[in-house]
């Protein structure tokens, strides 16, 4: 049975000027432990997808479940990680936001306290737990954010360009990070990212979203064994197909 | 933020931490810089003052100054003006800060509260607090009830406007974050929306604190309180008592400069500059 | 950006808001529970302002009012604004300076009004010269700022374009640090308000709209302490909004370096 199955969901934006398509006629079936890439340019209803799926948005139409239970607002079976930096708290130390999540379950400190330590140390941030978010690296700050998503032990993790606004080398560093933290977990990842070679990279499957409206234009599975050699010949094939088909989507503008 | 005035202690009167580390030396100079302006300004006082531009009584010399301080002081007097002012600070302002983050935090949360107070408070607030004062004096008499009400209810705007702006500026995606780890809405109100709109919330009560102190003045010389230091200067007039009406100028400065460097820059620094929300 | 529809709903609700209160207001006023001297209805306080508006005692006390606040706050303007830019650029002038400042800030204007009235008698200079002590430190200590605050890349790169002395203070830093002037204005014309109504009340002077206020309670003429409320409430915002709202407009929200008006 696949772990999450998306059947037919549009999105129309209501806004002062009029009607929006954000996402129209999704369908899309994930296998547990599967990593999934959302591909696309940016304004293609990637986030608007991934926001339904995480609960905070409704969809128009059409239907998710997350093994086999219909979606219906924010659940703690799914972990989110935004691409801003500021989405961790900074009123908490690192260890007092990946900790969050378990205090709302209501565990006691010292467990809340211990697995936040070890999902630190999961994401190589074991020395810093004890600082606040504006004394953290974007990089790290993004590490520990994974951590906190990762802390209360969702089955998935959605994750919009989490690494987009990280300089190339560090983002390199965060991607074998993630794969290896993948590996390690294997949770059922959704990823959001307007990046090919990061798509090539991470995911088991790529689906590359057309813009206005946002629809699946076509659907790449990266058999590639892991860890990926990003500058090997099937590597830079995989890149090329991939491109080849946003190519398309591309040409208007 | 923070009343767009910026905290003057980095540069100007020097915080404690700055000394610490430092040789003796450094310490004295700064302490002298310091003080330098004081002496000149204390200079010129006493020039005009013995060449009495001024009539002596209505411009004393800073000796007859002191003297009627310490005599004050000793006597208890000026001690008892201050206490009645600051018991009616901390009265007024503790009730404004209460009910303004409370309509502040329903106004930034609830569509209805923020549609039934907006209109009230932005018609009520552009009025200058003291102009309430003789309507309060109607309506409630002489003495301290409408002192501390008019405190109260003057102070009470920014806090609202603040609280308000503070909550509709917590970031979305805290909201959200928090919410897929399972925060459920007193959860949220209590560990995200409160901490997050917390800048704001402290700019508020700091610009309530100083409106409270600067119409709290007036309104002891209005209402005519028997204790209380804007009544003490207020009626020192009548007798040209100069010398008095400098002292309780000198004890106001004082506690306006201990309310803005113990209280608040304590609080601050405890919570949101430790955070890195506000610098 | 609010959309229009939001507009219109903000602006039905914050009517339905206010009717509702002035009915509130109006039938407490009727109940005959309180004095009628002390509650008087709202058509009364119309009448009131009317009449003084018809007759221009009104208008004259407006005008005092304002004559007294805007000489202050000039004053203000420049006094403090030439003292802040030297502050931020001259070392021995912000070490006397800012000692000075934090200590007599936190006196509030209106404790030195008895003062100022054995010093200058009773009439215009308190009230002035309240205004002024008021309205000085917001704009000395935001100019003085603005200046420190003003993007040392951009003084590089008008030097390196061939910016004398003369054109970096005035093309540059001056524009620069005008956010911060405006804002210290804006503050200290809210406060050199507060400040004026004061004085007037307490330095009773004959006209003035502080002083109709306290004149009033004298003889329980409540309707025309509310119409004075009234005519004080419209001119300070009339200057928030408008004066200070279009000076922002018209500089620093054109060059987009604050993205909007805070109210
Ligand atoms: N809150 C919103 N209101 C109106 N339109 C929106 C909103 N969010 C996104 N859109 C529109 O929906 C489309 C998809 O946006 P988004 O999902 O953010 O794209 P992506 O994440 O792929 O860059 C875009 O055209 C965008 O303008
Ligand atoms: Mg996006």
């Amino acid at each position: 049975m696949s772990h999450i199955e998306i059947r037919d969901v549009s999105l129309v934006y209501d806004t002062p000027a009029g009607q929006v398509p954000g996402v129209q006629g999704v369908s899309l079936d994930m296998r547990e432990s599967e990593f999934l890439c959302l591909l696309g340019p940016s304004g293609c209803g990637k986030s608007t997808l991934l926001n339904i799926v995480a609960g905070f948005l409704t969809p128009t139409s059409g239907e998710i479940r997350i093994g086999g239970k219909a979606v219906n607002g924010h659940g703690t079976d799914r972990g989110v990680v935004f691409q801003d930096f500021a989405q961790l708290f900074p009123w908490r130390t690192a260890l007092g936001n990946v900790a969050f999540g378990l205090e709302m379950k209501g565990i006691p400190k010292e467990e809340r306290d211990e697995i936040a330590f070890n999902q630190l140390k999961l994401v190589k941030l074991e020395k810093f737990v004890k600082s606040y978010p504006h004394h953290l690296s974007g990089g790290m700050q993004q590490r520990v954010a994974i951590a906190r998503a990762l802390a209360y032990n969702p089955s998935v993790l959605l994750m919009d360009e989490p690494f987009a606004a990280l300089d190339a080398m560090t983002r390199d560093a965060m991607q074998r990070l993630l794969a290896d933290v993948w590996r390690e977990t294997r949770k059922t990842i959704i990823y959001v990212t307007h990046n090919v070679a990061e798509a090539v990279y991470l995911a088991d499957r790529v689906i590359v979203m057309t813009p206005h409206p946002g629809k699946v234009k076509a659907e790449v599975v990266i058999d590639l064994p892991r860890p990926r050699d990003p500058l090997s010949v099937e590597f830079l094939d995989c890149q090329k197909q991939l491109l080849a088909h946003l190519g398309e989507t591309h040409q208007v503008s | 933020m923070r009343d767009g005035v910026p905290a003057i202690s980095a540069a100007g009167l020097p915080a404690p931490e700055r000394w610490i580390g430092r040789g003796e030396n450094a310490r004295w100079r700064v302490i002298a810089r310091t003080a330098f302006p004081f002496l000149v300004l204390a200079a010129i006082w006493e020039i005009v003052a013995r060449l009495e531009v001024f009539p002596r009584r209505l411009f004393p010399t800073l000796e007859e100054v002191a003297s009627a301080f310490v005599r004050l002081t000793l006597s208890g007097i000026l001690p008892h003006h201050a206490f009645d002012t600051l018991v009616r600070l901390t009265a007024g302002f503790a009730i404004a800060a209460i009910a303004g983050v409370i309509i502040g935090i329903l106004m930034g949360r609830f569509r209805r509260a923020e549609d039934i107070f907006l209109p009230l408070v932005s018609i009520a607030a552009p009025i200058p607090g003291l102009a309430y004062a003789p309507l309060f004096l109607l309506w409630f008499g002489l003495g301290n009830f409408p002192a501390i009400l008019l405190v109260a209810f003057v102070s009470a705007f920014p806090v609202i406007f603040n609280t308000w702006t503070g909550v509709k500026a917590v970031k979305e995606i805290w909201v959200r974050s928090a919410q897929a780890m399972g925060a459920d809405n007193p959860k949220l109100f209590r560990h995200v929306i409160l901490p997050g709109a917390l800048p704001y919330i402290l700019t508020g009560l700091r610009l309530g604190l100083a409106q409270a102190w600067r119409v709290l003045v007036g309104v002891e010389m209005l209402a005519a309180v028997p204790w209380g230091l804007g009544w003490m200067i207020f009626g020192a007039r009548e007798f040209l008592n100069t010398d008095v009406m400098l002292s309780g100028i000198v004890v106001i400065a004082m506690i306006g400069l201990a309310l803005e460097k113990l209280v608040f820059e304590k609080l601050e620094n405890y919570t949101v500059v430790r955070w890195g929300m506000m610098s | 950006m609010t959309g229009s529809s939001d507009r219109v709903r903000s602006i039905r609700r914050a009517t339905v808001t206010i009717l509702v209160a002035a009915l509130c207001y109006e039938a407490i006023a009727r109940s005959g529970y309180f004095p009628a001297v002390l509650v008087p209805t709202i058509p009364k306080i119309a009448a009131a302002l009317w009449r003084s508006l018809l007759d221009g005692t009104m208008l004259i006390h407006a005008g005092f009012t304002l004559y007294r606040v805007l000489f202050g706050f000039s004053l203000a303007i420049v006094f403090g604004v030439p003292l802040g830019i030297m502050m931020a650029r001259y070392r021995p002038v912000q070490n006397f300076v800012l000692p000075l400042a934090s200590a007599l800030m936190p006196v509030p204007s209106l404790a030195w009004v008895p003062i100022f009235i054995l010093w200058f008698g009773l009439g215009n200079t308190v009230s002035i010269l309240v205004v002024f002590y008021a309205a000085t430190f917001p704009i000395l200590l935001n100019t003085w700022s603005g200046v420190r605050s003003v993007n040392p890349l951009w003084l590089r790169a008008a030097g390196a374009m061939g910016a004398d002395e003369n054109s970096l203070f005035w093309k540059v830093i001056i524009p620069g640090a005008s956010p911060f002037i405006i804002t210290g204005m804006r503050q200290a014309f809210l406060r050199a308000w507060i400040a004026v109504v004061g004085a007037e009340m307490i330095a009773a002077s004959d006209w003035g709209l502080g002083w109709t206020i306290f004149d009033a309670k004298e003889f329980l003429n409540a309707d025309v302490m509310i119409a004075a409320l009234v005519v004080i409430g419209c001119i300070g915002f009339l200057f928030e909004r408008l004066v200070f709202g279009s000076l922002e407009k018209a500089t620093v929200m054109r060059w987009g370096m604050v993205k909007a008006v805070k109210s």
